[in-house]
């Protein structure tokens, strides 16, 4: 032996492989040498062109024999004797093809977070622990749980997300789980609850704006304030259409004398690190046989999210003796959430109603073990949070629970400015529930009876519900458990020392606001506000008025509707909102005035079609001029306050503007001695964007897509770097208050065409792949359809169909003997 | 011969233990074989080097074929590469530099001492 050369090349050898065993640091969690071996790392998960999907799995936890029929674009069709092993398979298939977007999505609904991505993940995990959302999973899970059909649906589930777990070696984990360096967990239906929850607090949290409304009463008069964030605006067009009479109201809460007065003062200041998107919205409508060529309903549907790779949603179709389902499921929880049955069709879009109020809590002492509440010390009960952190110990939080809920903001999570509150978070989410059962029961409903029925289990997020059946019936349901409000209830932070301020009661189920084929025969819902205000409940709520004008400005017009009017409506790009500014904007602006490149600007929008198309430079611009426009009116006035108020709803704005060229006194810049114009302002807007607008140009960016470049993230956009999982500069045009609702990296999450005619037809798209690995060609293949406008036909499968030519590959499923 | 030897011994066993073990197998796998097969420092590190290199790379590559470079290219990107084809490179580097120097530590044990090498 060679002593000295053999320790020394020893030492270097395993040297080397300690380094790359160990992962590199947070921003490269994987260790190289198994990332890189094509036996276990990456290259494992680069799916040959040609994979063959046909598989024979025995399973335990399984009851009979069931196949999986996939189609050409990887859609599963799944026939099963029973609901138990076709909701255990549909586990089995997400997870075949979604497990790293379910697991990272629980998670993060838990707070659970900085165990992979480290301490800047810290605030985020306490926000999501604070908020409750595992405490509003446990409740929710009771209630999955007691009923024992509903028990065995969502174990059978778990079971099948578990069995493909389960089969996994550690070489065909998906890919991000090898470049975070975690493994799978166990799946349980509190996981189901969880993601859930998730989708409660992605669109029931923040529709309301108390704190912010909280602040701006300190700053503007009841008048301004009403002017400003008005309850109804006037150009609204309700999901109710105007004139249906509303029954009594079942309840009538009482407003309390001390109403305008015990409302605690002073300012708050908040953070909230996982704040929803105030952009999620959506569109859906149906029109009835009268208005269509084949004299059929076509009921149409496009949820509007956050856009990711996986996309959020996985099309299949679900089949028993008893029930035949197809539309787009949510990885994660069983059912189908969007789609259509044998006999009727439904859609979602959110109500964007305000189910989430702060109560201020007064505390014994530091302990926060007890609270103030009718004249008496209450016992609080205490909740403490173990959150672990990737490179460093564990972390504690305490969270005090009120009969409110949990005390989100106290002196350990909060930045206020004005003293330390504690504030109490009274939540609909929190509140007990099986919203999952409306979905089990809607894909088997096969009537209106059926449909309201089902409906009924939906707690929270609330949600338009439109539908449509084959017996020619159109409805529109808004649903969901709703406080019934005095007026102005909730719209700021309540005192929590007593009773005085706590929700009185809840809407009645019947009395949420709904229609049935109208005699217009059409329906449509956008996010807007559900009912004009002859609606008998106090409803404050983050809406979004302008693409329900939009919409019904087409339908209203249309007759001898086909399916493919639909599509085109659904990729429309008027701006109904840029339609009614634009004059205002043409009327004020100072031509004189006008430096550089803003006359060729100006003329560019006067001569503007009004669609926000991808190639359009009048949509740019415009687009740009009104928030300058927009800035300057408002932010010298709201941010006379720390956090800024929101500025008002664009509508609001134009409204105002249409009314009132001072728009009570919002037009003057109040850090100025000269009192501003209309005219001063519009014009110096335009002048400000041109600068701005000209660098575009020069980079070729002044046409809509190039300026705004559609991206869709991976979900891990959090890592720059994860990018190239993404797809950016999407030739695509739209915006948040147009039909085609896609902004930067928002939009039509999945659009779906449905014609209830004798033979169900329907078509649909998502900006996605049915496949979850970055590796396989049906990670992002669809995307190109939906970004150009066209649709796949969605195939409802018979079970004597599976010689067709459209089945790839089959799955046979059967229970481990 | 005995070159050839080692690098077909190397291969084989890293790829046997590949389907078995964690990816470091190719470091034992490159050590016996430099212990069974006698050869100078030099030639077993080059053994070594080759085998893991040309296991690797051409595993990849057919990965890589196979899959229509649709995760090379992202993957290349993330750890800026350039291409899919320079990415198999760097994965025959990192298993052929692990396999080199084993076999060199190897060929060291077995090695006689060159003050009495004949």
């Amino acid at each position: 032996m060679r002593l000295i050369p053999f320790v020394i090349s020893t030492v270097v050898t395993t040297a080397l492989v300690i380094v790359l065993s160990r992962p590199l640091g947070n921003a490269a969690p994987m260790p190289l040498g198994s990332f890189f071996s094509p036996q276990h790392g990456f290259w494992q998960n680069a799916e040959p062109a040609d994979q063959d999907f046909s598989e024979q799995l025995k399973l335990k936890g399984l009851k009979g024999k069931s196949s999986v029929y996939l189609d050409d674009r990887l859609v599963p069709h799944v026939f099963a004797d029973n609901d138990e092993d076709v909701y255990f398979i549909q586990g089995y298939l997400h997870a075949r093809f979604r497990l790293f977007q379910m697991d990272l999505q629980t998670r993060a609904a838990e707070g659970r977070v900085s165990e992979f991505a480290g301490a800047g993940a810290i605030d985020y995990d306490r926000a999501q622990r604070r908020l409750g959302m595992k405490y509003a999973a446990e409740n929710a899970l009771q209630e999955m749980e007691k009923d024992p059909a509903s028990l065995a649906v969502f174990s059978a589930y778990t079971r099948g997300v578990n069995a493909y777990i389960h089969s996994l070696r550690s070489s065909q984990l998906p890919l991000e789980y090898k470049l975070l360096n975690i493994q799978p967990e166990e799946w349980t239906n509190l996981r189901t609850a969880l993601l859930l929850k998730m989708m409660a607090k992605m669109l029931a949290s923040q529709t309301e704006r108390d704190f912010a409304y909280t602040n701006a009463r300190s700053v503007f008069t009841p008048e301004q304030f009403a002017a400003l964030y008005p309850q109804v605006p006037d150009s609204l067009l309700p999901i109710v259409p105007k004139g249906t009479p509303f029954e009594k109201p079942g309840i009538i809460p009482v407003r309390p004398a001390a109403a305008d007065s015990a409302y605690p003062a002073g300012a708050v200041a908040h953070h909230d690190p996982a704040a929803a998107d105030p952009a999620n919205g959506s569109n859906n409508w149906v029109v009835d046989g009268t208005k269509t060529q084949s004299g059929a309903p076509i009921l149409a549907n496009d949820p509007h999210l956050e856009l990711s790779l996986p996309s959020i949603w996985y099309e299949m179709q679900l089949s028993t003796p008893t029930s035949n389902v197809y539309g787009a499921s949510l990885p994660g929880s069983p059912f189908v959430i969007i789609g259509f049955n044998d006999s009727i069709s439904w859609g979602v879009t959110n109500s964007q109603r305000d189910v989430k109020d702060y109560y201020e809590i007064k505390f014994k002492d530091a302990s926060r073990k007890q609270y103030w509440y009718n004249g008496e010390w209450k016992d609080a009960s205490l909740r403490v949070e173990k959150i672990g952190v990737r490179g460093q110990s564990d972390i504690y939080d305490t969270v005090a629970y009120t009969h409110y809920g949990p005390v989100m903001y106290d002196d350990s999570f909060n930045d206020s400015l004005s003293g330390k509150r504690n504030l109490a978070v009274r939540w609909v989410a929190h509140d007990p529930s099986n919203d999952g059962w409306a979905f089990y029961l809607l894909n088997r409903a096969r009537n209106y009876d059926d449909y309201t029925n089902a409906l009924k289990y939906m707690v929270c997020p609330g949600q338009n519900f439109v539908f449509a059946s084959k017996s020619g019936d159109i409805a529109l349901w808004q649903q969901g458990k709703f406080p019934a409000r005095w007026k102005d209830q909730g719209m700021y932070i309540m005192a929590g020392q007593d009773s005085t301020f706590n929700w009185q009661g809840f809407i009645p189920q019947e009395e949420n606001p709904h229609a049935k084929n109208p005699a217009r025969g059409f329906l449509e819902s956008a996010n807007q506000r559900p009912a004009d205000s002859t609606y008998p409940y106090f409803i404050p709520g983050s809406y979004i008025t302008p693409r329900g004008v939009a919409i019904e400005k087409y339908l209203s017009s249309m007759s001898g509707i086909t399916p493919q009017d639909m599509m085109k409506l659904q990729n429309n790009y008027f701006n109904v909102m840029a339609e009614d500014m634009r004059p205002v904007l043409l009327k004020y602006v100072q031509r004189d005035q006008l430096k550089g490149s803003a006359s060729k600007y100006l003329e560019l929008v006067e001569n503007w079609d009004l669609f926000a198309g991808p190639d359009s430079k009048g949509q740019t611009i415009y687009q740009t001029w009104f928030d300058s426009l927009n800035r300057a009116i408002w932010w010298d006035d709201l941010s006379q306050v720390k956090p800024e108020l929101p500025f008002p709803d664009e509508e609001t704005t134009m409204e105002l503007l249409k009314r009132d060229s001072t728009s009570m006194a919002f037009i003057d810049d109040r850090r100025t001695p000269e009192t501003e114009t209309l005219a001063e302002l519009v014009t110096g807007a335009l002048n400000r964007a041109a600068a701005n607008l000209a660098e575009k140009e020069k980079d070729g960016k002044l046409e809509w897509a190039a300026f705004k470049n559609p991206t869709i993230y991976h979900l891990l956009k959090q890592s720059k770097k994860m990018i190239v999982l993404g797809r950016q500069g999407l030739h695509v045009g739209g915006y948040g208050n147009i039909i085609n609702a896609i902004t930067h990296s928002h939009g039509p999450s999945w659009r779906m065409i449905v014609q209830m005619g004798p033979l169900t037809e329907a078509w649909g798209v998502y900006p996605g792949g049915q496949s979850g690995n970055p590796g396989s060609r049906f990670y992002d293949n669809f995307i190109d359809t939906w970004a150009t406008g066209q649709y796949f036909s969605l195939w409802l499968m018979k079970k004597s169909d599976a010689l067709d030519k459209r089945v790839k590959w089959t799955m046979q499923f059967e229970p481990e003997v | 011969m005995k070159f050839l030897i080692a690098f077909l011994l190397t291969a084989a066993l890293a790829f046997t233990g590949g389907l078995y073990f964690d990816w470091w197998i190719i470091a034992p796998a490159a050590f016996i074989t430099a212990v069974l097969v006698r050869q100078r420092p030099g030639m077993a590190f080059l053994a070594g080097f080759l085998a893991v290199f040309l296991l690797w790379a051409g595993l990849s590559y057919w990965i890589d074929v196979q899959n229509q470079h649709i995760l090379a290219t992202r993957i290349a990107k993330l750890m800026g590469v350039g291409s899919p084809f320079m990415l198999v490179i760097v994965t025959g580097l990192v298993g052929g530099l692990v396999g080199g120097l084993a076999a060199l530590s190897g060929s060291f044990m077995v090695a006689i001492k060159p003050s009495s090498r004949s």
